[in-house]
């Protein structure tokens, strides 16, 4: 009797160790899980921390407004950035948006199942290209090429903006592609049946149905080209002036921050209006990324 | 049984809309279809019945041309509809399907307005005038006994709409486009008592107007709305006749056995 | 009853005319879509290797950098770059398997997943460049790493944590509730289940996720200019500065060292990229004849 009374004991001990062990083991993944949000956290603090001290020298609006950047004469304005990131993205969605989208429906709805196969596996290599690559391949072929037809100096919002096309395309062609890919047979017949052609059937059935997603794969696309910094920086020329025409050099906010963070001093005005800059990147970036989510949620009922 | 019997007192016309002849399809090597002849006649409502596979929603979507979109899909044989054989080529397939509206088995209507929906067909076809497509959209609604139900709500989303109405949506949406045929896949199996007694109704409004073939699993249905009834069974169309010759007096040993419920 | 209120056959096969017409010139255009994205890559891969695959020799890979990249080879900047793969992987993999783990299997779908689950998405969207501000704040000068390997493996890790954790986590979904259910009835508690049931049915998936991690890494410039420092000597300890091969090329296209060996590099990295999708292709038909068996 009292040898079962202490077996009980122990098994009932050895249950509660064990017990122990998965609360504990359940704690530290929930660490681990809370990472994430740590990283988020920290990062928003820091560029924040470091670059808010420029707003006592520099006014917010004039920073943003303003069309002069000369660290050396303590002058901060970031409009010729802006501009830039602008226009650079708008090249990049112009050429980006049409063949991206194009290679979706391609992909989705008309390519043979062998071809798809091997556009996919093209699509999953671009998008593994390293941007320096990109970058690289943008100062030896496209820079020269634009400076061949005597048009400046071949650094320019052109030569950006055909590799942020390039660049964005695997983001914008595998989120269409998805969620065209998610709309429903049953419309496609639907449409199909009451005589409609195939790309009636693809222009006013599976677009419109497929909307949200390919507005969310255009939206990440521009995250990605307004983030993108060294293949920029290898092609731009990164002259901090509102560019008059394509033809013309260009600095983005990206480009800022990585050409002057070398020479800034730390704690300085200068190199907090660098990380100013980030500022500025950063909330235009999770403006964009709660776009994006709002058009998911938007996606998951239907 | 005996009083939806008598509701189907035979048309009195007796043209030929649909004719099939030595019709066989095959997916791959697989026959689907073999040597099906059939004649179907207008202003009728011809009833296909038989067992989950028998071939009876692929007969249908023969006479539409629908399994064109199936890849390893071969069909031989003939199709005539008002004398002209729908698989020969110089026949346009969007005015085939333009003629013979399909009904499919779950209500598949389009994420757009109700209105867009019912126009959807016509505008396709080139039709842009909004005066001629506003008669359309209520005309094909009142038809589709669904008019007065959303006239109210024209412009809000048909996704909102309840299963029976969805279907009746759809079906307004093939009217829309002045088909002669109008097939339906199973078109009341996704829905409740209720609202398949609406489609019943509809449908023996609608044989005024148009030859319906409808593919049914229920087979109280059948002898309810049909007119005509074939029984189909491994790709065979073992049996046609009077719906009532075939619910009463089945010629075949197989059409009996399974209308008394031994096998389906 | 007024049938035929418009739409005659005449008027429907014109507009048919029209569509066809339509159709065929949207489909050109489509077809011109898909021919313009496999070009691009073509002519990019092809201009790299046919002027790198001529610079590269066996002493390219196999001796160090000298005169600032004029000359020599990168066999160091190999080295670290592997470093710099392998520290990346050990911080952030084992962090991301559990995360994802806690993420499907033991949090209800409630308040704190949903707000993990924001995070991680908005982790994923921050460009490589704030990345590098945040590390070269926090990794060099706030923890004092200076420019080291550490500063940056670190820093990487944090870029390609979101990656991993929604990799794994989607490998993770793909196990069959029932394999662990049965491994739960046969009284295993819920980590063991994990940890011999439901880790080594979904590593395929988190291997992808792995490989998809290591090319980012690869590939990575702006968030290690500020964090790797740039030796060009094999990191004898965590602490030393390195380059990774990335960054070696930034700086040789950037200062315009040299071409030949700018190309060469780049024909090295493009290989790379090349190789890390064949093994992801693999593993991709692995999950997928895993997921037909199911």
């Amino acid at each position: 009797m009292y040898k079962v009374i202490v077996y009980i004991k122990v098994e009932r001990m050895k249950k509660k160790k064990l017990r122990l062990g998965e609360k504990a083991i359940e704690k530290a993944m929930l660490i681990c899980a809370l990472s994430s949000v740590g990283a988020v956290l920290l990062i928003t603090y820091l560029i924040f921390a470091e670059g808010l001290p420029l707003f006592s020298h520099t006014s917010l609006w004039d920073f943003i407004t303003g069309t002069d950047w000369k660290p050396t004469k303590e002058i901060y304005g970031i409009l010729p950035m802006i501009v830039g990131t602008v226009y650079t993205t708008g090249i990049a969605l112009a050429l980006g948006i049409p063949i991206g989208l194009g290679c979706a429906i391609f992909l989705a709805e008309i390519a043979p199942k062998k071809a798809a196969l091997a556009l996919r596996k093209c699509i999953e290599i671009l998008a593994g290209i390293p941007s320096v690559v990109y970058g690289f391949f943008g100062l030896v072929v496209i820079v020269p090429i634009i400076r061949s037809f005597g048009l400046g100096p071949g650094y320019s919002v052109l030569a950006a903006g055909l590799i942020l096309a390039v660049m964005i395309l695997p983001t914008i062609i595998t989120i269409a592609e998805v969620s065209m890919r998610a709309v429903p047979n049953a419309y496609k017949d639907g449409s199909l049946a009451l005589g409609a052609s195939k790309w009636q059937t693809i222009k006013k059935v599976c677009l419109p149905t497929a909307k949200s997603g390919i507005i969310s794969g255009v939206v990440l696309g521009i995250g990605r080209a307004v983030g993108e910094t060294m293949a920029v920086i290898l092609v731009a020329g990164s002259t901090p002036i509102i560019p008059q025409s394509i033809f013309e050099p260009v600095r983005t906010l990206t480009v800022n921050i990585v050409l002057e963070m070398g020479y800034a001093v730390v704690g300085s005005t200068h190199y907090s209006a660098l990380f100013a800059t980030g500022i500025v990147l950063f909330v235009f970036i999770m403006i964009i990324n709660a776009v994006v989510m709002m058009l998911n949620r938007k996606r998951v009922p239907s | 049984m005996e009083f939806a019997m008598k509701m189907n007192e035979p048309a009195q016309s007796s043209r030929i809309k649909v004719r099939v002849s030595k019709l066989n399809l095959f997916y791959g090597s697989f026959q689907a279809l073999k040597n099906i002849d059939m004649d179907i006649e207008e202003n009728q409502v011809t009833a296909l019945i038989g067992p989950s596979g028998c071939g009876k929603s692929t007969f249908l979507k023969c006479i539409n041309r629908m399994n064109d979109l199936i890849g390893g899909c071969r069909v031989e044989g003939d199709i005539l509809i008002d004398g002209a054989d729908i698989y020969k080529d110089g026949i346009d397939i969007a005015y085939l399907r333009k003629e013979v509206g399909m009904v499919f088995q779950k209500p598949n209507p389009f994420e757009m307005s109700i209105f867009d929906n019912i126009a959807y067909g016509p505008r396709i076809h080139g039709l842009r005038d909004r005066k001629k497509l506003e008669i359309i959209v209520e005309r094909s609604l009142k038809q589709a006994a669904l008019w007065d139900e959303v006239k109210d709500r024209l412009h809000q989303s048909a996704i909102g709409l309840s299963g029976g109405q969805q279907q009746r949506l759809c079906i307004a949406r093939v009217l829309a486009v002045e088909p002669s045929v109008v097939l339906m896949d199973e078109p009341t199996s996704a829905l409740d008592p209720i609202s398949t007694g609406k489609i019943e109704e509809l449908i023996a409004e609608l044989k005024n107007d148009y030859t319906i073939i409808i593919v049914t699993h229920n087979m109280q249905q059948a002898a309810r709305v049909s007119d005509k009834t074939a029984f189909f069974l491994l790709g065979d169309m073992v049996e046609m006749g009077d719906t009532r010759q075939i619910f009463q007096l089945p010629r075949d040993k197989r059409t009996e056995d399974y209308i008394t419920g031994r096998f389906g | 009853m007024n049938k035929d209120f418009g739409l005659t056959k005449e008027f429907v096969l014109k507009n048919r005319a029209k569509q066809k017409r339509r159709q065929r010139t949207a489909f050109v255009f489509l077809y011109l879509a898909a021919g313009i994205a496999v070009g691009v890559l073509l002519v990019i891969i092809g201009f790299i290797f046919a002027n790198g695959l001529k610079e590269i020799s066996w002493e390219f890979l196999t001796s160090g950098v000298k005169d600032a990249g004029r000359e020599g080879g990168i066999f160091p900047l190999i080295i670290n770059t592997l470093y710099l793969v392998g520290l990346g992987l050990l911080f952030a993999a084992p962090l991301a398997v559990l995360a994802a783990i806690y993420m499907t299997e033991y949090s209800k779908q409630g308040a704190v997943i949903s707000v993990i689950r924001f995070f991680t998405t908005n982790l994923a969207g921050i460009p490589s460049i704030i990345f590098g501000l945040f590390g070269y704040m926090f990794f060099t000068k706030m923890l004092g790493w200076s420019w080291s390997l550490l500063s940056g493996s670190a820093t990487i890790a944090v870029v390609i944590l979101p990656t991993l954790i929604r990799t794994s986590e989607e490998a993770i979904m793909t196990v069959p509730a029932g394999y662990k259910e049965g491994s739960l009835a046969l009284g295993a508690t819920k980590w063991q289940t994990m940890r011999k049931v439901v880790i080594p049915t979904a590593s395929p998936g988190i291997i992808n996720g792995i490989i998809l991690g290591m090319g980012r890494i690869f590939g990575e410039t702006a968030a290690l200019f500020f964090t790797l420092g740039s030796g060009t000597e094999i990191a004898n300890s965590l602490m030393d500065s390195a380059r990774s091969l990335s960054l070696h090329l930034y700086t040789l296209a950037k200062q315009g060292i040299s071409p030949g060996k700018s190309y060469a590099t780049a024909t090295v990295l493009v290989v790379i990229v090349l190789i890390l999708n064949l093994i992801a292709g693999i593993f991709d038909r692995r999950i997928n004849r895993y997921k037909e068996n199911r």
